[in-house]
């Protein structure tokens, strides 16, 4: 069968001009369709005779399931199919790291929208319609909606290394699942057990559950191939994951399940996790025609996982002098109904979960917990937002404490190259912690609150709705700072494949760069093309669609491509390049001493050779294709947490202006200036373009983004409900890159898009502190907190 | 019902349309135009933004049957095939594009800002700009490099305007 | 479904009237968001949008007509000078291209409590001019919210236009939002002075079932400023407070997703409080557009 009418674009374009190499402000391939409308996402995929495919979810968050009636959905003209979880010919549940969530639900639904039947029809509207009259006879059963209920901790257990007493409470809480509902627990020990301190703040935080509210909905096109198998075009973050998963609920192998990256507007971890894709699959194989389905804002809000809710209780312990004795700290991550990502998330919560500072002892409970609430995964920042957040708070209060300012105690207790973490892990690379807190305080500050006919509404909290002309208006000014974790952690193979070609076409040396890393915004394919540009010095690099053709990339996440996938596109082009400078050895007949590929040629300044690359290579192709790892890392002890477990840290810091209407608990975020340290930055204006969205997707958790989940059930699935910020919201941005390499690291870059996006809410919520006064423990910060209303 | 009317200066004609429709349906499932992008379907994101009779609208909130003999402009129509307008250009430049789903909605609604302020005789200021496009979310960027290329594009569409011949 | 799209309002009544479940469509910002999701199925979709005159204002007898299918964009900026209070609340509406479709007609059609227009037309003592096959009638706005979106609208009826006279004094409108732009409201509040018949008019959003009015506020204020219309002397700041407080007493919120019924009561007196500085301020500089 043929591919979609409009197929995925990772093709090479026009634009792009000289100077795309290592440290240019290169352009994106994807450039010029992206402007024209020409780029196709998933929700543009389109076959003639294609079908569309709905999914039916659970308005229950909690219920039996008696049975389910698909004839009067049959019975709709127009409609081709209707599935339940009967149809599903392989394994019925799939996960990333447990297998625990049905493809289609059966006996039991655990959250409120969980998939429940599948329709494909010959018009979206007719497919809805027949949809609705599935008949599906529930038994309701109350929801377990608190993790620490859901756990049997109802009270804080900071003090117990045991676990916890079952109570009461517990007992009444079903077990959602056959394991019970603790997803994981992770413990760090380290120094005394039980130490002293002259001074101790003891707080208690809470975060509310973010979204990643990417624009482009959950889509994709499913294609029954003539061998029983089925090419799915997809937006999603690992091709190869989900081929893993969709292999085995298809009874499949996976040469006859083939992934193809659809256009990717925007992922930020909420593809991380199967979404549509083996419903489109099961639907396209039941039908034997295309079929395409795309979720609306509303079912995309049911249909990706977000960021876990948290609630943490901390206690910092200092000397008078500021000298951090011990901190400790107990995390809930609420996982929802599904495990997803959690054990990874409790992973990062729990080693990094007091911030990049030096503590003798630690003593950190990190949970995570199945609920009925919506299922919690990955998200931009993984584990360590929510932890940024207190862990910084209590920095602030500790300094109130001391009497000292705020920059000052991070400074005095900054981690630092040779500093080792909580986890027993010696910092072996650059950790300018101090360098980046005294650059922010360095950097001017924004003019003051306007007044009087100078105010222009637009400037003011709550814009042009017009609440303030500066009455109640005060000003803030917070820090924060943060590191997390570069690539996957704990003793995971995390490695990439990259296949590079070389070959003369139309006369010019043209290379080919195919892997599968999933381009979802960031620019990877621009860092692509730069790589091949800079290590074979040619000027065309075309970026091959991402497909399942060639190895697993790994997932666009963890901020891990450029250094991961990066990594391998660098090694293959040095394998290619090998080969090339051969091929020119041999044609010159000789050894040739300090042998080089640039501007389209071999080159040796020392022999005074410049052989044109598309003679050397005439009709020969040379292609290597490479499987290309980090450095390895290792599971942590399971009773101590010590251990190598993470390969490379991220650091960035935050300075936040806010006005805050305190009277009216309305804020205007003036200014966010930024540093961080990006080791190399390969793209530098890309590298930026990480650090704005990544701090406008922190200070939007900061003041407004969150799922309101009542009793299991979401309250506000859409843009009218769930807000993020507008351009009136963010702020003008400063923004200061330092480049300390990581020798570990290809060119001695660092990953870049999650660090930014932890520090900038600490930073926010700081300010608005600092302006109101307030303990303010729980985000994102409402009116009501500010109002005490 | 049939539809019929003018999409990027060329008359089109559909058929079957489903009354309940929206123009952003149509436009991406019965024209072969997907440039507007579904990212809301309620009027909330402003990825969807196209031209009806020369006002910047969502696309998601027009009955198919009220574009009925209108002139619709989507970002297919903004240049001519194989040229960039400036404001495509200037996106590009700025590095405004990410994931690039917003983009389509935002290059309409800078381009009517932009032309707009040049028609007063001055360039938008960032508090204009702010407003103009406080409907249209990008997820991606922090705003900051769409400021830069709306910018960017003002300046050089004024430029272009002075000159005898500029296009704008 | 079925889509209607009548040329002349004769043409429009007509239809209404023989099809009394038609869903007319204006701007479509409220009703294509119910199609779009499926919440909405109307047998058949009325579109105003040929009716010429719903699309035009005009002045009578002092007073603004303003066609039920006015974009609000225009209400910004061709009536800015004379509806002050108005196009203070249509700035506020959505984006640039929803005020670019979305009209009053269609605000008062919905009649949600969290209608940014109506605490604008409630303070100015707005009229709304409904009509039928029957007739045409005129419904003080006060009168014409009835409940959570429903209205003083018989199923044949249709909305023709808003009739407002313009307030002789300085007008306020403000709303909370959670974020600096594109919100529904969590609170409004609308403030217009008359001083030429010594009165005083309030609208409050989303505070209540339905749009309305703070009247002991109105009358406790006019009684204030009975002897400072003339002076234009300084308000005294306890006489703001008051109005604030009795504007927030006149209120009955919720809690819901956007807010708490205690922060809305809350805010309610505060924007009331800083409107009512502001508009005095105003009509002491003497303010020529508001004389």
């Amino acid at each position: 069968m043929s591919a979609p009418t409009r197929t995925p674009a990772g093709a090479p374009s026009a634009v792009g001009g000289p100077g795309g190499r290592i440290g240019d402000d290169a352009r994106r391939p994807d450039g010029v369709l992206k402007v024209r409308g020409e780029f196709a996402y998933g929700s543009d995929l389109w076959m003639d005779d294609m079908l569309w495919g709905v999914t039916l979810r659970s308005p229950h968050p909690y219920a039996r399931i008696r049975s389910i009636d698909v004839g009067p959905a049959l019975a709709v003209p127009g409609v081709h199919a209707v599935l339940t979880s009967d149809d599903v010919p392989g394994e019925k549940v799939y996960g990333l790291e447990l297998a625990d969530q049905p493809v289609l639900a059966f006996d039991v639904v655990r959250y409120q929208g969980e998939p429940v039947a599948l329709v494909a029809a010959d018009h979206p509207d007719t497919a809805r319609r027949a949809a609705a009259r599935i008949v599906v006879d529930y038994d309701v059963w109350e929801p377990v909606t608190d993790a620490r209920v859901a756990l049997g901790h109802p009270t804080w257990n900071q003090v117990h290394d045991s676990p916890a007493e079952v109570t009461e409470l517990s007992r009444e809480s079903a077990d959602l699942h056959p394991h019970g509902n603790l997803v994981r627990h992770l413990k760090v020990r380290r120094g005394a057990p039980a130490p002293t301190a002259d001074v101790v703040v003891v707080g208690e935080y809470e975060v509310g559950m973010q979204d990643q509210a990417f624009l482009g909905p959950e889509s994709g096109l499913a294609v029954p191939g003539e061998d029983g198998g089925v090419d799915l075009y997809v937006a999603t973050q690992w091709l190869h994951v989900d081929q893993r998963q969709i292999c085995a609920a298809l009874a499949l192998p996976p040469e006859r399940v083939r992934l193809t990256l659809a256009g990717v507007g925007g992922a930020f971890g909420g593809r991380e996790d199967l979404s549509m894709h083996v419903h489109a699959c099961l639907l396209a194989l039941h039908t034997g025609k295309p079929v395409k389905m795309s979720y609306n804002r509303e079912e995309s809000f049911f249909g990706h996982v977000h960021r876990h809710p948290a609630t943490m209780r901390y206690e910092h312990g200092a000397t008078r002098d500021g000298d951090l004795v011990y901190v400790k700290a107990e995390i809930y991550f609420d996982g929802g109904a599904y495990a997803s990502s959690t054990p990874a998330v409790v992973g990062n919560g729990g080693t990094m979960g007091i911030g990049p500072y030096v503590v003798p002892n630690v003593h950190v409970d990190c949970y995570g917990a199945y609920t009925n609430n919506p299922p919690c995964g990955a998200m931009r920042g993984f584990g360590s937002v929510q932890t940024a957040f207190a862990y910084e708070a209590q920095m602030d209060a500790l300094a109130a404490e001391l009497g000292m300012d705020p920059v000052e105690l991070r400074c005095r207790n900054a981690m630092e190259q040779g500093s080792t973490t909580p986890t027993g892990q010696v910092v072996d690379s650059p950790a300018p912690v101090v360098e980046l807190l005294r650059r922010l305080e360095a950097m001017p500050m924004p003019p003051a609150v306007p007044t009087g006919d100078d105010v222009d509404l637009r400037d003011m909290p709550g814009g042009v709705s017009n609440t303030t002309h500066g009455e109640g208006v005060r000003r803030g000014v917070g820090y924060a700072v943060a590191y997390k974790n570069v690539a996957f952690s704990e003793g995971f193979d995390d490695y990439s494949t990259a296949r590079v070609r070389l070959e003369v076409v139309g006369g010019e040396a043209v290379a080919t760069v195919h892997t599968a890393a999933a381009e979802v915004g960031q620019g990877l394919v621009t860092v692509e093309q730069q790589i091949a540009r800079t290590e074979l010095g040619v000027e065309q690099v075309v970026v091959h669609p991402k497909d399942t053709a060639v190895g697993s990339a790994g997932s666009t996440s963890a901020s891990r491509q450029t250094y991961v996938t990066g990594g391998a596109v660098k090694a293959a082009c040095e394998a290619v390049r090998g080969q090339v400078l051969e091929l020119a050895q041999r044609g010159v007949g000789r050894p040739v001493a300090d042998l080089r590929l640039d501007g389209g040629k071999v080159v040796s300044d020392v022999e005074g050779i410049a052989l044109p690359l598309a003679d050397v290579l005439g009709e020969e192709v040379v292609e290597e294709t490479v499987e290309w790892r980090h450095r390895p890392t290792e599971s942590i002890d399971p009773e101590t947490g010590q251990g190598f477990a993470h390969v490379q840290y991220a650091f960035s810091a935050h300075r936040a202006v806010v006005d805050v209407d305190v009277e009216l608990g309305l804020v205007k975020v003036v200014e966010m200036a930024c540093t961080q340290d990006v080791g190399k930055a390969i793209n530098p204006q890309a590298v930026i373009g990480q650090i704005q969205g990544g701090t406008a997707q922190g200070l939007g958790l900061a003041v407004m983004e969150e799922i309101l989940v009542r009793d299991g059930r979401v309250q506000n699935p859409s843009f009218t409900d769930y807000l993020i910020p507008t351009v009136l919201d963010m702020p003008p941005m400063r923004v200061e890159i330092l480049e300390y390499a990581d020798p570990h690291a290809p060119y001695g870059l660092r990953g870049v898009g999650e660090a930014p996006n932890i520090s900038s809410g600490p930073a926010v919520l700081a300010a608005i502190r600092q302006a109101t006064g307030l303990p303010l423990t729980r985000v994102p910060v409402r009116p009501e907190h500010v109002t005490g209303t | 019902m049939r539809l019929t009317c003018t999409v990027n200066g060329t008359t089109r004609q559909v058929d079957d349309v489903w009354e309940g429709e929206s123009l952003l349906y149509v436009l991406r499932e019965r024209m072969g135009l997907p440039g507007s992008k579904n990212a809301c379907e309620q009027g909330e994101c402003g990825s969807c933004t196209v031209y009806l009779d020369d006002v910047p609208v969502c696309a998601c909130l027009v009955a198919a049957g009220q574009a009925e003999g209108r002139e619709i402009g989507t970002v297919e129509g903004l240049a001519p095939p194989g040229e960039l307008h400036p404001v495509q250009e200037a996106f590009l430049e700025a590095g405004a594009v990410q994931c690039g789903f917003c983009t389509p909605g935002l290059l309409v609604a800078t381009d009517d800002l932009v032309s707009r302020s040049l028609a007063e005789g001055r360039t938008p200021t960032d508090p204009e700009i702010r407003e103009a496009l406080a409907g249209n979310l990008c997820r991606c960027t922090g705003y900051e490099k769409i400021l830069d290329a709306v910018r960017l594009a003002a300046d050089r569409m004024a430029g272009d305007a002075r000159q005898p011949g500029g296009t704008r | 479904m079925q889509f209607l799209q009548p040329a002349t309002w004769a043409e429009a009544l007509e239809a209404k009237a023989a099809h009394r479940d038609a869903v007319p469509i204006a701007g479509g910002t409220d009703v294509m968001v119910g199609i779009n999701f499926g919440r909405l199925r109307p047998a058949l979709l009325l579109d105003l949008t040929r009716v010429a005159d719903l699309r035009q204002w005009d002045t009578d007898d002092g007073a603004v007509r303003l066609g039920a299918g006015v974009p609000y964009a225009r209400v910004i900026t061709e009536l800015g000078d004379r509806l002050p209070g108005l196009a203070m609340a249509a700035r506020t509406i959505g984006s640039p291209q929803i005020r670019n479709r979305g009209t009053v007609g269609g605000n008062l059609a919905t009649a949600s409590p969290a209608g940014d227009a109506h605490p604008a037309l409630l303070a100015a003592g707005a009229e709304v001019e409904v009509a039928s096959v029957r007739g045409t009638r005129t419904i003080p706005v006060t009168e014409f919210y009835r409940g959570v979106k429903r209205s003083a609208l018989a199923d044949d009826e249709l909305i023709a236009a808003v009739r407002i006279t313009p307030p002789s004094g300085p007008q306020q409108y403000s709303k909370i939002g959670t974020r600096n732009a594109m919100v529904i409201a969590v609170a409004a509040f609308g403030l217009a002075l008359h001083p030429a018949r010594r009165a005083v008019g309030t609208g409050i959003g989303s505070a209540a079932p339905t749009p309305r009015r703070a009247p002991a506020a109105e009358e406790f204020l006019a009684g204030e400023l009975d002897g400072l219309w003339d002076s234009r002397a300084e308000l005294p700041a306890a006489t703001a407070a008051r109005f604030g407080e009795l504007v927030a007493a006149a209120a009955a919120p919720i809690d819901d997703v956007r807010g708490t019924a205690r922060y809305r009561v809350h805010a309610l007196s505060v924007m009331a409080r800083r409107a009512l500085t502001w508009a005095w301020l105003d009509y002491r500089k003497g303010d020529p557009t508001c004389a």
